[in-house]
């Protein structure tokens, strides 16, 4: 348990900003550190200084005992270090095979051509070496995401890393796959690698590191064996003051007025006969497991895909032919689940990324021209009510945001444009414990001020701390609807599993009984 | 059986080039002016578009229009970039050998050497503005196509060259006596190019490359090095395809040489499969391509199609070919559409055997 990587109070700074503030650690083979912070609080910047994405401004790095100043990610990966990315680095274009050997290819004969036979007999050992049984000239884009996390970490043991540095890698992972990473991340350290493991799930990273660093507005606020801490602890270390409640109060009743209503909607393999109605100054939550027809509804509603039988009512009104123009002209909001790809333009600053839905607001005279002035106003004021941590709206793009604060520029784009029903999906995925808080006080404001909010998510407790209503669904019907003194983990829990029969069967035609038996 | 018929259709929708390859192969030599033949001592009318010496002519044509430099373009696609210089550089070169062989009297392999160099420089600049510069790949070739023809203009007071008849010799040749040069050369380029897409490293980091630059950067490989060589690899096609082309020309080239030849290089890639978002797409599907747009080409003149509507003509089928490729594309989409339970027809479902218990 030498050190491996010593960090020698790292500071780097973007726009003015530290990002990372005089950071020491010391990361050992043979452990695993855990690496917890709120978004923005600077751990991935920190890896991005030791992957050699980004340079130092002072400070130093020193690698067994050596000075290592990586200029770029080939220098890391040379010197042993591996990342497994969030978003995953395959090809997917490219086989399994191909992936693994990409910068380091066995060649052959004079013409020094791609040895194939031994890449693949060397892929098949290291794919089994991670528990994988897949033919090694499968194309990447086809195997499931928890497969190319293990192809990934198959590539790290190729490249005989020393240190492993997993980022969110369990996001888009199921149950089991979780399970499979976690068994093989044990082994990898009982094998001597060093491993590093950052994750918003607080329950895995207590579960798995040995130590635990914390870190709060770019620097190091704690690092002690993790034996030292508890959730609460983390909680409230990350935050920077203790959080005794994790969910606001609400502060209005709903009413039982009628706001939106989706009556019968109807597309083929897809949902089937989901009716449900959406109140004034109503939180309704929307649960259901990952493949329930959650998205698919929501995009219908918002008119973004096209069902085939059924209506959609704003206000009594019909929507004939639903699109997101006239969702938008009908006051409704979306908040997707996917920020980056739909939600935001990156490389677009924060002003218009805010003021993007409400354009035309701004377009005067003639030729509808922006007045930038009265928009770049607008957007600070959203972003003033929503507490938007950033530089200057007009100059920093959104990809320089951390998540927790795309999200509110999402949530201002719409907020711009006045509407009154909101359909957010996710709303807190890969969001920090503080970020999520202000976003639940945002929803009960929205409430309380009349809209009516769609929340779909993953997270039961979050939508029983926060909702008036819960409608479940499973394999795409409505399967189960709780009003809050129903409220009950596990009994919504077995709706979503199709385990319950107490749940209100809603237009339950017991077709279904053997569809769950498939899992 | 509505299934069976199903699945012909996406067979015909997943390989629409080749099937609009045979339908204008077929049609055109059916429309055809028609010669008697004699075969095994029947004689019949032979539809003039099928004879082996139309055959030759036409994938000759293929290769010095649009194949070589098709197959440079490739490279560069698959990286998701462009290059619009190919015409100018195809001029630029020949007008470098040509000036070369009448004033101290090259002959033709020296030429052919120095041409493949001036399209190399030529890729290399382009490659040198792209990755040090950083303009951007469309901004940079636009930039390098008005240059090149401008020096070539320049370099040959915008007369005409006249080659040594050698030149015209050389165009004529025939390998083993029968195959013309062309599309031996031709040959030889699209093996090589496969080989090096296909089976060496570089080639298969340009896919990766092509699939995610920043993913391939953050993978150690060097990005820079890659896209260069691409540039470089279409700037010796543009050599390549320039010496030859003149030599069919009868060694006579003017200021209008090669003038929007690259559009021809960019139909026949993409006709062929490649993606120009990058990553996507092979040099056989190239070689397709390019014979399709000659083989419309050729047949329009057979069938004494208005020369002026001819290029429209040719237009329509590449714009078909990208019609199907964009259909292709939707039904594959749609077909990759999550089913999350199962799809019931309005009618009552099929019987299906009773599960115990219900």
């Amino acid at each position: 348990m030498t050190a491996f990587l010593e960090l020698q109070d790292l500071t780097k700074s973007f726009y003015g900003i530290a990002a990372v503030k005089g950071v020491s650690l010391n990361i050992k083979t043979g452990q695993t550190l855990g690496l917890i912070g709120q978004n923005g609080a600077g751990k991935s910047t920190l890896m991005n200084l030791i992957g050699g994405v980004v340079h130092p401004d002072s400070g130093e790095m020193r690698l067994t005992e050596k000075l290592y100043a990586p200029r770029t990610p080939a220098d890391a990966q040379r010197a042993g270090i591996a990342f497994i990315h969030q978003e995953l680095n395959l090809f997917t274009n490219l086989t399994i095979a191909e992936n693994i050997f990409i910068t380091g290819f066995p060649r052959k004969g004079v013409l020094g051509s791609i040895d194939t036979a031994k890449i693949k007999s060397l892929t098949r050992d290291l794919l089994a070496s991670v528990g994988l049984q897949l033919d090694p000239s499968t194309n990447v884009d086809r195997i499931s995401p928890g497969e190319r996390q293990l192809v990934e970490i198959a590539k790290a043991l190729y490249q005989d890393a020393s240190l492993i540095i997993f980022d969110e890698p369990t996001t888009s992972l199921t149950a089991r796959e979780t399970e499979r990473l976690f068994a093989i991340m044990n082994q990898l350290r009982q094998q001597g690698k060093g491993l590093v493991y950052i994750s918003h799930i607080l329950g895995d990273v207590k579960k798995l590191a040995d130590e635990i660093a914390i870190m709060r507005d770019g620097e190091l606020v704690a690092y002690e064996p993790a034996s030292a801490f508890s959730i609460q602890r983390m909680i409230a270390q990350m935050v920077g003051r203790s959080i005794e409640q994790l969910y606001p109060p609400r502060t209005a009743a709903p009413t039982n007025m009628p706001l939106l209503a989706v009556e019968g909607v109807n597309a083929a393999g897809i949902v089937k006969e989901i009716s449900f109605t959406l109140h004034k100054g109503e939180v309704l939550g929307l649960f259901g497991l990952m493949g329930s027809g959650r998205t698919e509804l929501a995009r219908m509603i918002f008119g973004i895909d096209a069902f085939e039988r059924g209506n959609i009512r704003v206000e009594g009104e019909s929507i004939t032919s639903p699109s997101p123009r006239k969702s938008i002209r009908h006051k409704i909001a979306f908040v997707t689940e996917n920020r980056r790809e739909e939600g935001l333009l990156m490389s677009i600053d924060i002003a218009n990324n805010i003021s993007l839905v409400s354009l035309l607001d701004f377009a005067g005279g003639l030729i509808s021209v922006i007045d930038q002035r009265e928009m770049t106003a607008a957007a600070q004021q959203t972003a003033q009510v929503l507490q938007l941590k950033s530089g200057d709206i007009r100059y920093q793009h959104a990809k320089a945001l951390s998540g927790g604060n795309q999200q509110k520029v999402v949530i201002a784009k719409w907020l711009l444009s006045e509407p009154m029903i909101f359909i957010m999906d996710e709303p807190t995925r890969g969001i920090d414990v503080g970020a999520k808080y202000e976003i639940y006080t945002i929803i009960d404001r929205l409430a309380s001020e009349g809209s009516g909010v769609l929340i779909i998510s993953s997270e039961l407790d979050e939508l029983i701390g926060l909702c008036d209503r819960i409608l479940v669904m499973s394999r795409g019907e409505i399967y189960g609807e709780f009003s809050r003194e129903q409220f009950q983990e596990e009994t919504i829990l077995r709706a979503a599993f199709r385990q319950d029969d107490t749940a209100i069967p809603h237009n339950h035609d017991g077709v279904r009984e053997e569809a769950g038996k498939q899992d | 059986m509505p299934g069976e018929r199903f699945n012909i259709l996406r067979f015909l929708l997943n390989h629409s080039t080749l099937v609009l390859f045979i339908a204008v192969f077929a049609l055109f030599g059916l429309s055809s002016p028609r010669t008697p033949v004699e075969i095994a001592g029947i004689t019949i009318d032979f539809p003039r578009f099928w004879s082996p010496e139309n055959i030759f002519n036409m994938v000759k044509q293929a290769a010095v229009f649009a194949g070589i430099i098709g197959v440079g373009m490739t490279f560069v696609l698959l990286t998701a970039g462009i290059d619009l210089s190919v015409g100018s550089n195809m001029y630029l070169s020949v007008v470098v050998s040509g000036l070369l062989m009448r004033s101290i009297g090259l002959e033709i392999i020296p030429a052919l050497l120095v041409s493949l160099m001036v399209g190399t420089l030529f890729g290399a600049f382009n490659a040198f503005c792209i990755l040090r510069l950083k303009i951007i790949p469309f901004m940079t070739t636009l930039a390098t196509l008005v240059i090149g023809r401008g020096l070539g203009t320049f370099l040959t007071d915008s007369q005409q060259i006249d080659f040594p008849e050698r030149m015209n010799a050389f165009g004529q040749t025939l390998v083993f006596g029968v195959i013309p040069m062309p599309i031996v050369v031709f040959g030889i380029v699209v093996l090589v190019s496969w080989y090096i897409l296909s089976r060496t490293p570089f080639g298969r980091q340009v896919y990766a490359v092509g699939n995610d630059i920043e993913a391939a950067k953050k993978a150690g490989i060097n990005t820079d090095r890659t896209l260069a060589m691409v540039y470089i690899i279409s700037g010796f096609c543009a050599g390549l395809a320039g010496f030859i082309l003149a030599s069919q020309l009868g060694g006579r080239v003017d200021r209008s040489f090669a003038e929007t030849r690259e559009f021809d290089a960019i139909a026949a890639a993409v006709l062929g499969g490649t993606s120009l978002f990058g990553g996507a797409g092979n040099v056989f599907g190239t070689v397709i391509g390019a014979i399709l747009i000659q083989m419309v080409g050729t047949g329009l003149q057979f069938n004494l199609v208005n020369l002026y509507l001819q290029p429209m003509a040719r237009a329509f089928v590449i714009f078909l070919a990208i019609f199907f490729d964009s259909l292709r594309e939707a039904n594959m989409k749609k077909l990759k559409r999550r089913f999350i339970r199962p799809v019931e027809a309005d009618a009552p479902p099929e019987p299906q055997p009773s599960s115990a218990g219900d």
